[in-house]
């Protein structure tokens, strides 16, 4: 059984409505990553985050709390968690994060902004106007609450004049490229993952880290977004031997992390046979989404690591800093 | 049996409800992760056969499909089985969570 499906969709829609997001986080939580990187406020091209690697760790903590619940009849107490939610922002008591979880995300982002400076593409960042796409809502079949935040994103977007997103995740990829132009009618926005960004400059690799692991691909990033072999050549010139696991590519096994907030048990039992799957091939797993990084890492055993392609590409394509 | 009309309409609204194609082979329940005998293949047959209380009644199944597309990058026919699991929630939504949205 899994936690009251109900409440929990209608704090979603109610978050969305209200709060412009599916976890309302403070805007420093949102932007925090930023600091010191010099990023341009606007511009064309932008880099959107769709706050995805920064809800990474707030959505871990609520799952953990929804966990506690699974199975039980908790149906009234979330009722009045939904009744309670629409006048005050329930997420900063039920999705408490450390300071060091957070710090973990964000330096994925800054990792990717890194990127793509040593590729010398230009970007600016939306900051306050860096919007969640909706991307939850969409799938769970909230579509009028995802539609209004379309709409949102779109405006924010026309506003501040961008022609070109660079995204970080699949899911935002994926809603802003495949299903924004359905909903919003004229959306003409040019979108393409970071991933696709870098190899289409067919960078040259400062250092070859002449490391081996297999790698996971995201369903979405394979089977929706056609993103497969961007992060293999990536990886490659960089030094890295990429193993691949049973199931990979087009036909990638997923993580689970799609039920992770509804049905906490069967999520957990699907990340555990991937991790298996991989973990067969090399215990060193590479993901490119912070969803099925968040996934994996809390069933691996002791000797997986599972860490994002960008703590790699980080390694392989921007030069060390010389130390002061 | 009860065939819903209304129901079968409601589906074609919601979006592009494909199953009819259908050609009942089972590759999709074959490799889907949930192990379960109703995804996607009879959940669709119920959907298509109008049978309203089958379908709604199984809403928590209808919610635990990861989207993940595994079904439907080995199937056949080529359905959008995602999309289709997709369309039921809006309808499990209005019907019997009361999601109705503004
Ligand atoms: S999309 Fe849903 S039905 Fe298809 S394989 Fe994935 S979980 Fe199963
Ligand atoms: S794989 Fe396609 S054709 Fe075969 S049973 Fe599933 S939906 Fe029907």
């Amino acid at each position: 059984m899994p936690v009251p499906i109900a409440s929990t969709l209608g704090m979603l829609g109610d978050n969305l409505r209200k709060r412009k997001s599916a976890l309302p986080l403070r805007r420093r939580a949102v932007t925090g990553w930023t600091h010191g990187l010099d990023i341009p406020r606007g511009g064309e091209t932008v880099l959107y985050t769709g706050q995805m690697w920064q809800m990474v760790p707030a959505i871990d903590a609520m799952s953990r709390q929804l966990a506690k619940y699974e199975g039980r009849s908790s149906a009234r107490l979330f009722s009045v968690a939904r009744s309670m939610n629409k006048v005050l922002n329930l997420t900063p008591f039920l999705a408490r994060t450390s300071a060091r979880e957070r710090a973990a995300f964000d330096e994925r982002l800054r990792n990717i902004a890194k990127l793509l400076k040593a590729a010398q593409v230009p970007f600016g960042y939306l900051y306050e106007d860096d919007l969640y796409a909706g991307g939850l809502a969409h799938d769970e079949g909230l579509d009028e609450a995802f539609r209004v935040q379309a709409q949102r994103v779109a405006d924010a977007l026309r506003r501040h004049g961008v022609r070109r997103v660079i995204t970080v995740d699949p899911h935002t990829t994926n809603m802003l490229r495949s299903v924004y132009p359905t909903v919003v009618p004229g959306f003409d926005v040019q979108v393409k993952s970071y991933l696709e960004v870098l190899a289409e400059r067919r960078l040259s690799a400062t250092t070859k880290l002449g490391e081996t692991v297999t790698f996971h691909d995201s369903c979405v990033y394979a089977r929706y977004e056609g993103v497969l072999e961007e992060p293999r050549s990536l990886m490659k010139e960089g030094g890295i031997t990429v193993l691949e696991p049973e199931m990979s590519g087009k036909l990638t096994f997923c993580c689970g992390g799609p039920l992770e907030s509804l049905f906490p048990g069967k999520s957990a039992e699907i990340a555990s046979r991937r991790v298996g799957q991989l973990s067969a091939v090399s215990k060193r797993v590479v993901t490119a989404c912070p969803l099925c990084m968040a996934n994996l890492k809390r069933v691996a055993p002791a000797g997986v690591t599972i860490e994002d392609v960008s703590d790699y590409l980080v390694k392989a394509y921007c030069p060390t800093p010389v130390p002061a | 049996m009860k065939v819903d009309t209304e129901f079968l309409s409601a589906l074609k609204l919601g979006g592009e409800f494909d199953a009819r194609m259908c050609i009942n082979c089972g590759t999709c329940t074959a490799l889907c992760p949930l192990g379960v005998e109703l995804m996607p293949r009879r959940l669709f047959r119920y959907a298509l056969l109008g049978n309203r209380d089958a379908v709604l009644g199984e809403a928590e199944t209808i919610f635990s499909c990861l989207l993940c597309r595994l079904c439907e990058a080995n199937c056949p026919a080529g359905i959008h089985i995602a999309e289709n699991v997709r369309t039921l929630r809006t309808v499990v939504n209005r019907d019997v969570y009361g999601l109705a949205e503004a």
